[in-house]
């Protein structure tokens, strides 16, 4: 995995609460057997109309979300289904950090497995992101902090383990094979 | 010293506990069973493949086909082709995976296939205490039995795959103590929807639920795997119900569960597991199970949900919820019942065990499905459809003017073309109401099985209890 310390970017604005992983990708893209080429599908069902024209209103069709990295979402981003193809179309498209006040547990989990970085904030802070849409905000992985365009820096949760494997760019498989003599073990007196 | 009372939670959490979490890492967490499905496992057996890493315990890991494959008998049995290609695709890469990699597969015509959380408990692998893990979220459903059973994304599926293991952080507690007798008319799904409408759709994230009380108690095996499918609506990961009789009774004699003296060793285990009196959650809450009314679904997720009786709220000034009715098609304050209906769905692992049908099939017998309705049933197994076959539920099904499939996920998700039409409405006995869910632009209303059928019948949202 890419180390991941810094991120500077526009952000892009879908203010509703519980937007679920069926939204984030449709289902019947899940037939796929590889992870690449999910972006082109990402909230398919928002994003283009039953005939498959992009729907002008939808924040990622405009012209100033291009190159956005960052993707702000109302509370309780990325419920419902485990699927992680949700994770995998958010990066093709190339976002790298998702910023709520509240995420789904294995929607956060998948997204920190392949490096987007959930982001979760306090109400205020939201609130001052879903108004702004297009702000230009830094993320600093060492320190935990979101630095907002006005000045203000807030901090941010990142369980520590995270955090470690973010920024030197390790993955988890490579800490659970290290475990080999502790799993046998259990095994042992299991 | 005493010991600190423990819940069932955090009993299997020990038991499990290859390396205790720390400030600086996760627990290391052996897992019992880790059950794979054609959609979420690809990717995952491709990483083993990259980095050439075995299955570390086939013993432990069983597959099958859910979530695409077809429910059309001809598709299944009659050698007819698979009519979606990528689906047929990902049915033929778990056969060469399963194949490459020496885990067993329930295939698309075996005997013992179905959707994964049916067959898990049908078949006495699911066991009180244990850890079951699955890419898939409603793997929550195996809590029922007592064990702690998550969902997984598909990288900690290969995870599991190559290490048996998975990182994790230890998650909060959350009692749900229910109490009270249900009034007839009233299911096991009406109580977790009456739930999910009090926690609200993120209420339980980062908690595992135990459901406790004496309505739990008296629910059978098959209910309580209902309650417990749906604890991920609610934001939870895992639900669970401390085993007790009910559970021992419907494991003896499973043809994976335990025998002879190791069914003894396993039942004195198991009598061990349940939460020690004084054991403290992060959070409790609870319910009053008389006051529950068959619930129904009217928005676009699992708690938008009001009692069948009920009006759809008002809520000014809420642009969210005002685009959910918008997709819905619904007016706030107007009544849910008698909206017309289109489709109606029987099936999926909330509600396709055998007693789920035979509920709807009391509904429907001597009866016919309103004119116009579609009305599909797909039992939850091959084994559930025989044994309803065996039972003449087909039949009152067949002659009521439904339609009969073969097992599988089916409507629920839609993937495997089993779809609502754009704009339809469909009454169903699944998991998830999310726009689109169950096809482009459809509109879902969840319910229970007994709902579904009485709705069938007049072809309008129908409560149950005028039917009777």
């Amino acid at each position: 995995m890419e180390r991941f310390t810094s991120l500077t970017s526009r952000t892009v604005v879908l203010p509703a609460a519980n937007i679920d992983t069926d939204q984030i990708i449709p289902a019947r893209f899940l037939t796929t057997t590889t992870r690449a080429g999910l972006g082109e599908q990402l909230f398919a069902d928002w994003r283009y109309d039953e005939h498959g024209v992009p729907r002008a209103e939808f924040a990622l069709n405009q012209p100033s979300a291009a190159g956005c990295r960052i993707l702000v979402a109302g509370r309780n981003f990325g419920c419902g289904s485990s699927r992680e193809h949700a994770a995998w179309a958010l990066i093709d498209h190339g976002f790298r950090a998702v910023i709520s006040t509240e995420l789904a547990d294995i929607f956060a989990n998948n997204a920190l497995k392949n490096g987007l970085l959930p982001v979760i904030v306090e109400q205020a802070t939201a609130e001052w992101l879903i108004a702004h849409p297009g702000a230009s905000l830094t993320i600093d992985v060492a320190l935990r902090t979101l630095a907002l365009p006005e000045g203000t820096t807030v901090s941010f949760p990142l369980e520590a383990f995270a955090q470690h494997r973010l920024l030197e760019g390790v993955d988890e498989l490579e800490f659970l094979l290290a475990r080999g003599r502790e799993i046998d073990a259990y095994e042992r007196r299991a | 010293m005493a010991r600190t009372p423990q819940t069932l939670f955090e009993k299997v959490w020990q038991r499990h506990e290859v390396c205790a979490e720390s400030a600086g890492t996760p627990a290391v967490l052996y897992v019992d069973l880790h059950l794979v499905h054609e959609v979420t496992s690809p990717q995952a057996f491709a990483l083993l493949r990259e980095r050439g890493l075995p299955v570390r315990r086939p013993d432990r890991t069983l597959a099958t086909m859910d979530h695409s494959t077809p429910t059309s008998t001809a598709q299944v049995f009659g050698g007819a082709p698979i009519t979606i290609d990528a689906a047929a695709r990902q049915v033929r890469e778990l056969e060469e995976n399963c194949a490459q990699f020496g885990v067993e597969l329930l295939g698309l015509r075996h005997g013992q296939r179905g959707i994964v959380h049916v067959i898990g408990p049908e078949l006495g692998l699911t066991q009180p205490g244990r850890t079951i893990v699955c890419g898939d979220s409603h793997t929550s459903t195996h809590g029922a039995l007592g064990a702690l059973a998550f969902g997984i994304g598909s990288t900690e599926v290969a995870h599991v795959l190559a290490t048996q293991c998975l990182l994790q952080r230890k998650p909060r507690t959350l009692a749900v103590q229910v109490e009270g007798p249900l009034a007839p008319g009233v299911t096991a799904k009406d109580l977790i929807l009456a739930i999910i409408g009090h926690l609200g759709v993120s209420g339980g994230t980062g908690h595992v639920i135990e459901y406790h009380g004496d309505t739990i108690a008296r629910l059978d095996m098959e209910e309580r795997m209902t309650v417990c499918n749906m604890s991920i609506e609610a934001g939870a990961r895992a639900g669970m119900i401390a085993p007790d009789e009910t559970t021992f009774a419907y494991l003896q004699g499973r043809p994976r569960a335990p025998a002879g003296e190791a069914w003894e060793r396993a039942l004195e285990e198991w009598r061990q597991l349940p939460g020690d009196r004084g054991a403290r959650f992060d959070r409790e809450v609870d319910i009053d199970a008389a006051a529950v009314e068959p619930m129904i679904t009217y928005g676009t997720n699992p708690g938008m949900v009001i009692p069948i009786g009920g009006n759809i709220p008002q809520r000014p000034g809420d642009p969210v919820f005002a685009r959910a009715l918008e997709y819905m098609g619904f007016n706030a304050g107007e009544p849910i019942k008698d909206q017309p209906v289109n489709v109606v769905f029987i099936g999926s692992c909330t509600n396709a065990r055998l007693s789920d049908l035979r509920t709807a099939a009391a509904v429907l017998r001597g009866r016919r499905i309103a004119s116009g309705l579609t009305m599909l049933v797909v039992p939850g197994s091959q084994q559930v459809k025989r044994a309803a076959e065996a039972e003449g539920l087909d039949r009152v099904f067949l002659d009521a003017g439904a339609e009969w499939r073969e097992s599988g996920c089916s409507m629920c998700l839609g993937m495997n073309g089993d779809v609502v039409g754009r704009g339809q409405y469909a009454i169903s006995t699944s998991n998830r109401n999310f726009e689109g869910r169950q096809g482009a632009g459809a509109r879902t209303l969840l319910a229970s099985p007994l709902t579904a059928a009485a709705s069938a019948v007049r072809g309008r949202v129908t409560d149950p209890r005028e039917l009777a």
